[in-house]
């Protein structure tokens, strides 16, 4: 690949960094891709907001392990009762964080994990109910790195 | 060498809506990851997670990389009889794990 | 920026380092400086990911191996375990001086089931090494009142207190002198093993404790000291004696 030698500042600037970029960590996701991964979730129709209950401690003890719990205030009866919950990122490489899938019997529409956030930003979950209508709730979270560093063992 | 933990109420009284609390040992590797010399470490994650309560499907799970290692996760259902609970976890390069519970319902 | 002021701010108390330990009443668990949500992941031993540790521990503590084809469980009864932990360091008479856990449970192999040592933080001797620390749940912490230790205490405290490194800091800096201010975003804690091993998040792994006071000597741009050598044992021995009387609760979880 031929290009001209960078001239200006900006334009070496932008082809050092691009050789430095190797090493550092892949491009985070966009909220566009956060977007359209939530389009393959819900289609055209509408995500209202409400029912669902994102809880995230709203500054992480570490990115690494983030305990989280999703709750949708909804029965579970055979006729009316929530299928599944998807929960979204926006600044991880990727969007998805987990799909959770959930029968009548359920009892309850509560999920908890453990996840990981590389970063602070917003993180999303959507529950579809039996009658095909999907809620949301977002949350904030800020993620600091550690204090000190240190090597692989 | 133990790969999960399980914990589920060894009994119940039917209608009780009880909790599943489960713990898969498994390092997640996202696929993100650098060694030093520049080389990706390849993904290598539990990708699904699926119980089944006396052969019945309760509760279906899709992980990606952004869940943490050893992952833990909980859910809810509907103690309705007496019988066992089957755990299956599977995985990039091809990861299978399975557990069981049983539970008394009265 | 206020990563260095911080620093800079503690490298002018230059000579400040109190002599003195945390008072017993005053000390406290690095549990106690977590998050409410850290905090449950460590109470419940089905959502303590340091109970997988543990669970392997015990199959290999009922495992023959070596060329005496014994298991642990062998020799050692059940329940035999408890308090040990809490005991460890301990002199070695052989060897003439400290050992901690994991080196105990590798001269036990090496002498009682002649099999080979188990390498320092692989899966196998932590796993060992929870299964027994476990048993100390709740026990005090208590550095055998031997006087044959006394000398290696006080090359722990040494080393407790040295400054040393590109920062020039002390363990004591932070440790003694600012515990419950904050680094960056992290808590100061009191820095007292009563948790090791431990499923630390930031390994997303169980390791030891020698393994932390590695990266926290690495962290303060000092050269660390190899696991299993004598000044970390040394180290080990000192900081369990700095919190005599506090309650093992391994397998601990930490940021």
């Amino acid at each position: 690949m031929h290009r001209p030698p960078p001239t200006t500042r900006r334009q070496f600037l932008g082809f050092a960094s691009g050789a430095l970029m190797v090493t550092l960590r892949p491009a985070e996701a966009t909220p566009a891709m956060q977007s359209s991964a939530i389009r393959q979730v819900v289609g055209e129709a509408v995500v209202r907001a409400g029912k669902v209950k994102l809880d995230i401690p709203p500054l992480v003890e570490n990115g690494n392990t983030v305990p989280m719990t999703v709750v949708v205030d909804n029965p579970m009866t055979p006729d009316n009762h929530v299928k599944s919950i998807h929960v979204f990122n926006e600044k991880n490489p990727q969007p998805n964080v987990g799909n959770f899938y959930l029968g009548p019997n359920a009892g309850r529409a509560q999920v908890a994990t453990r996840i990981r956030l590389a970063d602070s930003q917003k993180i999303t979950a959507i529950a579809k109910l039996s009658d095909g209508s999907f809620w949301s709730a977002s949350v904030d979270i800020i993620v600091t790195l550690a204090a000190c560093t240190e090597e692989v063992i | 060498m133990a790969a999960a933990l399980i914990n589920v109420p060894k009994k119940a009284k039917r209608g009780d809506i009880i909790e599943i609390k489960t713990l898969m040992s498994h390092i997640m590797e996202t696929g993100y990851r650098h060694m030093a010399s520049g080389e990706i470490v390849p993904r290598d994650i539990i990708t699904g997670f699926t119980c089944r309560y006396n052969g019945a499907e309760i509760f279906r799970a899709d992980l990606y990389p952004a869940i943490a290692a050893n992952p833990f996760i909980s859910f809810f259902t509907t103690a309705t009889e007496s019988g066992k609970f089957e755990f299956e976890w599977i995985g990039d390069n091809g990861f299978s794990e399975t557990a069981s519970a049983t539970i008394t319902v009265e | 920026m206020r990563l260095a002021s911080a620093i800079v701010a503690m490298l002018l108390m230059a000579g400040a380092i109190s002599a003195t330990e945390i008072p017993q009443g005053e000390r406290r668990s690095g549990y106690s400086f977590m998050t409410p949500e850290t905090q449950a992941m460590q109470d419940d031993d089905t959502s303590n990911p340091g109970m997988l540790w543990v669970l392997d521990g015990e199959a290999l503590w009922k495992r023959k191996v070596g060329s005496a084809n014994k298991a642990c469980a062998d020799c050692h009864a059940d329940g035999s375990m408890k308090g040990v932990a809490a005991h460890y360091p301990a002199y070695d008479k052989t060897l003439g001086r400290p050992v901690n856990l994991e080196q105990r449970i590798n001269l036990c192999k090496a002498n009682h089931q002649q099999a080979s040592p188990l390498p320092y933080e692989s899966r196998d001797l932590l796993a060992l090494a929870a299964f027994v620390a476990r048993q100390s749940k709740g026990d005090a912490i208590e550095t055998p009142a031997d006087p044959q230790l006394e000398p290696f205490i006080a090359k722990g405290r040494e080393l407790f207190m040295q400054r040393q490194g590109q920062l020039n800091l002390g363990c004591a800096n932070c440790h003694d002198d600012n515990w419950d201010k904050r680094l960056a975003g992290s808590a100061i804690t009191q820095a007292h093993p009563t948790g090791y091993p431990l499923y630390r998040l930031e390994w997303q792994s169980l390791g030891s404790l020698q393994r932390r006071l590695r990266a926290c000597i690495t962290g303060i741009r000092a050269q660390a000291y190899d696991f299993g050598s004598p000044e970390l044992v040394e180290l080990e021995l000192y900081l369990k004696s700095r919190a005599r009387g506090m309650p093992m609760e391994a397998p601990a979880v930490r940021p």
